[in-house]
């Protein structure tokens, strides 16, 4: 095999680079549109649900007095509210410590038949930890909020 | 009285540091070459001051003086002797003086012993790394100074978070920075060598120990620090996907890639822009991984105390650094002449696809990293995370991995296809028949893992073949250096492969008594008890396991109560054997007084972490060959200017 010649090799090699680069790019676009999970508030998934299948997030305040454990002792039922709109959502786990009725919530998971089926539930870890989805959240609905959960 | 003399002693270090950049800037001048022998002692001396304002800051943390902020911020009395040292650098001001700290060292350490590169492009380098310096000098005593008294002395410290207090903590940061930080050196080199239009084998060679030694501590940093997620989250994950997982992957990938395009600008004299922009880029990514976990716009443990004075101080620096060397490489890349010519069939190809697919691996977490922030921007908030990384990861590794069979086996700047074909295609048909029983036996197995465990089968024999044929005696280090990491990388993808593969869960409430299955396990709740630590109580499951009916086995986990400050940690309980881990987690009280478990059985999953560590053991040895041959090579040289002189007289 001939070798080529140095100018066209570096314009060969930069031109690799940069279908490479693109290729990237382009691939990380078109896979972060289908596999970016997208916040929602309760008001938001009942206003214009997710598809079934797409991983979604639902941030809000666990509603009290909505708490029920499951007979099998490891899934929870419980109710995440903004004030607007009411999400029942389904865990099944070791809920995080924090993890009380009328404190923010953040679930990871999908849309099912109206039940949101969380796979992940971060809730705040102390004073100093808050997700960041739920500062933001608290902050913006603070005020419904608040007259929700008193 | 330490505290001070600890402050006084970072100013005189960042005061020397703008001497060395101007002695440094001035000796390259055309009549500064009087200051030519200054600049490696001020250099050392930096170091040094800034290490002994590092080491009276551990003295304070260890003596838990209260009447510094940072101390009784971050301090207790209490706590145990192990924390009190970590804690040093357990929080935002004492890990950026670590920073500093190695940045300073490290500059030192380069001044002190490297005799290879040429005199003006080590004055430049180590101007540059004085000048990289200065702003996280100024970026500490300005934006975070940890020496800041209190007007009163606290009480008492308030403590460390609970997840900090973990051995993990005495090990990840360390290494992690070492790693991190020591690619500075690799930046400042690619400044120097760009200033003094001296990019060539020379430089490369003389780079190249330096970057190994960076990049070793940062494999070790990054594979400490998914073991200590792993064990400490309770999750049983051994990788999430965060972004400050992301920060410190991205300066590797650049790195490994600079490891390999250096190793072709050493020996051919080819990809010469490449390669300094790679040392660029790595730094870089270091930096922009500072930013991301620094300023606040992340939440996470490793973000400490928000502070948005500090985002914007640290993207400045960012826009200085990164702007400033991007601004000289565009100036400075048209005099870096062509390097020389090779085939598409050679080992420079297979190293220059190799770099192509890991900086293609660099772009897509980056852009997976920086999405979340540029849509949140624009009001819409978005989270990304292993859907998106596995399978996009996977379509740049897996070619990589193949290419890997073939490319340690090419001859430098040509060579034949068929000379290759048959030693590859042992490593192939391995491959292949993994793949063929896997797809056979586990029809059900997802695609990621099959191919994942295909490829790490092919890729251990493809990486000691080699050594094959050759006087193994005779071959030097830096090829078993390469055979070993090769094989650490099958051996990590195929932990990875297998946990994601075959890894059984298990979560059920559980009575005292009763049993579980999870896997080849046989898991019985023998009792629940409350035990004191030092500074913690936890409730504690006495678990007695045993593996296919053999002899139990006891684990304990524990849900452990800190006091100070309050927090509340889960601590795993693992029974690691040769072809697996189980790992176990204890929830809480069920309201019917059942307690809940969550139970994992993950064969093969420890291969993960020894393979990270035969990686960075592959990068040592390379390292240590080289250095043999550096010093034998400057004994020689010395042996013979001493004869030359004794023949003159």
């Amino acid at each position: 095999m001939s070798t080529i010649k140095p100018k066209h090799q570096r314009l060969v090699l930069v031109v690799i680079a940069l279908v490479a680069l693109v290729g990237a790019g382009l691939l990380a676009a078109f896979a972060l549109k289908s596999q970016a999970s997208y916040f929602y508030l309760p008001s938001d998934i009942v206003a214009k649900p997710p598809e079934a299948d797409r991983a979604v997030r639902l941030g809000g305040m666990v509603e009290k007095g909505s708490i029920a454990h499951s007979p099998d002792g490891i899934t929870v039922q419980f109710i995440v509210a903004d004030g607007k709109a009411r999400v029942p959502v389904r865990f099944t786990g070791i809920t995080p410590e924090l993890f009380v009725e009328g404190s923010g919530v953040v679930a990871e998971g999908h849309l099912q038949a109206g039940t949101f089926m969380a796979d992940n539930l971060l809730a705040k870890h102390d004073e100093k930890y808050v997700p960041r989805e739920m500062r933001d959240m608290t902050k913006a609905q603070a005020k419904a909020v608040i007259a929700e959960t008193k | 009285m330490i505290a001070e003399i600890g402050l006084a002693m970072l100013w005189m270090a960042a005061a020397l540091a703008l001497l060395q950049l101007f002695a440094g800037a001035l000796a390259l001048r055309p009549g500064g070459t009087a200051l030519i022998p200054v600049v490696r002692p001020l250099a050392m001396m930096q170091g040094l001051l800034v290490a002994a304002a590092f080491a009276s800051l551990i003295t304070l943390f260890l003596t838990t003086d209260l009447s510094v902020k940072l101390v009784a911020e971050n301090s207790h009395s209490l706590k145990p002797f192990i924390f009190k040292l970590a804690g040093t650098w357990g929080n935002h001001e004492g890990s950026m003086l670590m920073w500093v700290t190695i940045m300073g060292l490290g500059g030192g350490f380069v001044a002190l012993v490297e005799r290879r590169l040429r005199e003006d492009t080590l004055i430049a380098t180590l101007a540059g790394q004085a000048f990289v310096s200065l702003g996280f000098y100024a970026f500490l005593l300005l934006a975070s100074n940890p020496f800041a008294r209190l007007p009163e002395p606290a009480p008492e410290g308030q403590g460390l978070n609970p997840l900090l207090q973990d051995v993990g903590l005495a090990f990840h940061p360390p290494t992690l920075y070492v790693g991190y930080v020591g690619l500075s050196i690799a930046f400042s080199f690619a400044i120097g060598a760009l200033v003094t239009r001296d990019v060539g084998p020379a430089f490369a060679r003389a780079m190249r120990p330096w970057v190994l030694g960076a990049w070793i501590f940062l494999t070790l940093g990054i594979t400490a620090g998914s073991y200590w997620a792993y064990y400490t989250l309770g999750w049983g994950g051994w990788w999430f996907w965060d972004p400050v997982e992301n920060a410190s992957l991205m300066p590797w990938l650049a790195a490994t890639a600079l490891l390999h395009s250096a190793s072709v600008l050493a020996a051919r004299n080819a990809l010469r822009a490449w390669t300094v922009m790679l040392g660029v880029v790595a730094f870089s990514m270091s930096m922009i991984g500072t930013f991301l976990v620094r300023s606040g716009i992340l939440t996470s443990v490793h973000a400490f105390a928000v502070d948005p004075t500090r985002g914007s101080f640290i993207l400045s620096l960012l826009a200085i650094y990164i702007g400033g060397a991007l601004a000289l490489f565009a100036l400075r890349a048209s005099t870096v002449t062509e390097g020389a010519r090779f085939a598409p069939v050679s080992r420079e190809a297979a190293l220059v696809f190799n770099n192509v697919m890991l900086c293609g691996i660099l772009g897509i977490v980056l852009v997976g990293t920086l999405y979340p922030l540029l849509t949140e921007a624009f009001g819409q908030k978005v989270s990304v995370g292993p859907p998106y990384f596995n399978p996009v990861a996977a379509i740049f590794v897996l070619p990589m991995i193949v290419v890997m069979f073939v490319g340690p086996l090419l001859r430098w700047r040509e060579d034949k296809a068929a000379r290759v074909t048959a030693p590859v295609a042992i490593p192939a048909v391995v491959a292949a028949f993994v793949l063929f029983v896997l797809v056979l036996a586990e029809p059900q197995m997802k695609l990621l893992p099959t191919l994942g465990l295909g490829a790490a089968a092919g890729l251990a024999v493809a990486s000691v073949i080699p050594l094959f044929g050759r006087n193994l005696r005779r071959t030097p280090l830096p090829t078993y250096g390469m055979v070993v990491a090769h094989f650490g990388i099958a051996v990590a993808l195929a932990g990875i492969a297998s946990d994601s593969a075959f890894s059984t869960e298990k979560l059920a409430a559980v009575n005292v008594g009763d049993s579980q299955q999870v896997g080849p396990w046989t898991i019985a709740l023998t009792g629940i008890e409350p035990i004191a630590g030092q500074n913690w109580t936890a409730l504690q499951a006495n678990l007695s396991a045993s593996y296919a009916g053999g002899a139990p086995v006891a684990l304990q986990p524990q849900a452990r109560s800190f006091s100070s400050p309050p927090g509340q940690r889960t601590e795993s309980a693992l029974k690691t054997r040769w072809n697996g881990q189980l790992y176990t987690v204890l929830g809480e009280e069920a309201e019917d007084g059942r307690w809940q478990l969550r139970l994992w059985w993950k064969p093969f999953v420890p291969l993960i972490w020894l393979g990270g560590a035969l990686v960075a053991l592959g990068g040592a040895l390379s390292l240590l060959g080289r250095v043999i041959r550096d010093v034998t090579r400057l004994r020689a040289e010395s042996k013979i200017a001493w004869r030359r002189e004794r023949q003159g007289r």
